[in-house]
């Protein structure tokens, strides 16, 4: 094929009506220029030979002919966002969470992760609850906020808190025993740094509102005449 | 047992069911055995169920259906919302106002602030049990 255009040319022979053009054959012969272009080379149209083509290899006829033919489903590009983020949940909040092994427990939010799960911490001096994910649904947020400026939460993402891989061993009569014995997984020093890293400068900050550390040390529970939709969080 | 609190024209009377739940109005007309004029600074002139009024002690000086200006000049007079929330009645309702939108750590606050003054109630008590009984 010649070389397309950048833009493509809009029609030179306008329509009176449809199917109808306004200038015949030999006056669309001029306009579109062939005489200057059979003249610039010597009286003849400009030819293009066909380029050779490239010599692909002989393809082997397949092993395996199907009886049916199989349908192909439909390519699907879609690719998911992360969970839209309530609009009272911002870093610095102070969230309640709602099961799980730190049920009741007042926790300060830090940031939303690629996959759409809530980064938060205890912070774990406070009230025991490290780094961790959560999900927005089993989440009350309140309106009380922290003050999350002097931390760093970059270097955090789902990559960070996915299970260790064990290699595989043998099974072996012996291996049974063995493995009950290594129950127990020690926490690596350096997720134990980070955790420090991060709850430094927010400790700093809880300190600085009175109550707030007592506050986050306590749990949350319903209470005799309480009555959910009618608390203001 | 008289009747303290009459339904009278210029009687202020607390809004205790329905959209304006809460509010101060003052009756400006009755209608009928059952219904009243009533009016107040920041809502239109409605009939309203004397059920759906709780009668105060407060009363102002006007004539039947005044214009708003007018209403709203005498209720200045009378200094009705001072009177109000200088009442135990009126402090009791701003008090339920404010517990009832208190958010979670207020709520912790509040906690921590009854148990600080039960603390000083019982220690009080503890030594004028302690005087009487020496």
């Amino acid at each position: 094929m010649a070389a397309k255009r950048k833009t493509p040319v809009k029609s030179r022979n306008p329509d009176l009506i449809r199917g109808v053009g306004k200038y015949s054959r030999s006056k669309m012969y001029h306009k579109r220029g062939l005489w200057a272009i059979k003249a610039k080379h010597g009286g003849v149209f400009p030819r293009h030979d066909p380029q050779p083509k490239a010599t692909t290899a002989a393809e082997k006829p397949p092993k395996f002919y199907p009886a049916d033919d199989v349908k192909k489903p439909l390519l699907n590009k879609r690719k998911p966002k992360p969970t839209k983020l309530r609009a009272n949940i911002t870093p610095g909040t102070v969230l309640i969470l709602l099961a799980g092994r730190f049920m009741g427990k007042r926790v300060v939010f830090l940031k939303q992760l690629p996959s759409g799960l809530l980064l938060v911490t205890g912070p774990f001096k406070i009230n025991g609850v490290p780094l961790r994910r959560v999900n927005q649904s089993y989440v009350i947020a309140t309106s009380t906020k922290v003050d999350i400026s002097g931390v760093n939460v970059d270097k955090f993402d789902d990559k960070y808190f996915a299970k260790e891989v064990e290699k595989k061993k043998k099974k072996g009569e012996g291996e049974f025993f063995e493995a009950e014995k290594e129950d127990k997984k020690k926490l690596p020093e350096d997720k134990k740094e980070d955790q420090k890293a991060v709850d430094a400068s927010l400790i700093k900050s809880i300190e600085g509102v009175p109550d707030l550390k007592a506050y986050l040390a306590a749990r949350f529970s319903l209470k005799s005449g309480m009555k959910p939709h009618e608390l203001a969080f | 047992m008289p009747f303290k609190r009459y339904v009278e024209i210029g009687r202020v009377a607390l809004v205790n069911y329905g959209k304006d739940h809460g509010k101060l109005v003052v009756i400006v007309d009755v209608v009928d055995q059952n219904r009243a004029l009533v009016d107040a600074p920041d809502m239109v002139r409605s009939q309203m169920n004397f059920k759906r009024l709780t009668l105060t002690d407060i009363k102002i000086d006007i004539n039947k259906v005044p214009k708003k200006k007018t209403l709203i000049d005498a209720m200045e007079k009378a200094d009705v919302k001072n009177k109000w929330e200088n009442s135990s009645w009126g402090r009791k309702l701003i008090v339920q106002k404010r517990r009832a939108s208190l958010d979670d750590f207020g709520r912790f606050k509040l906690m921590l602030a009854k148990i600080k003054k039960a603390g000083i109630v019982r220690q009080e008590l503890a030594k004028l049990k302690k005087e009487t009984s020496a």
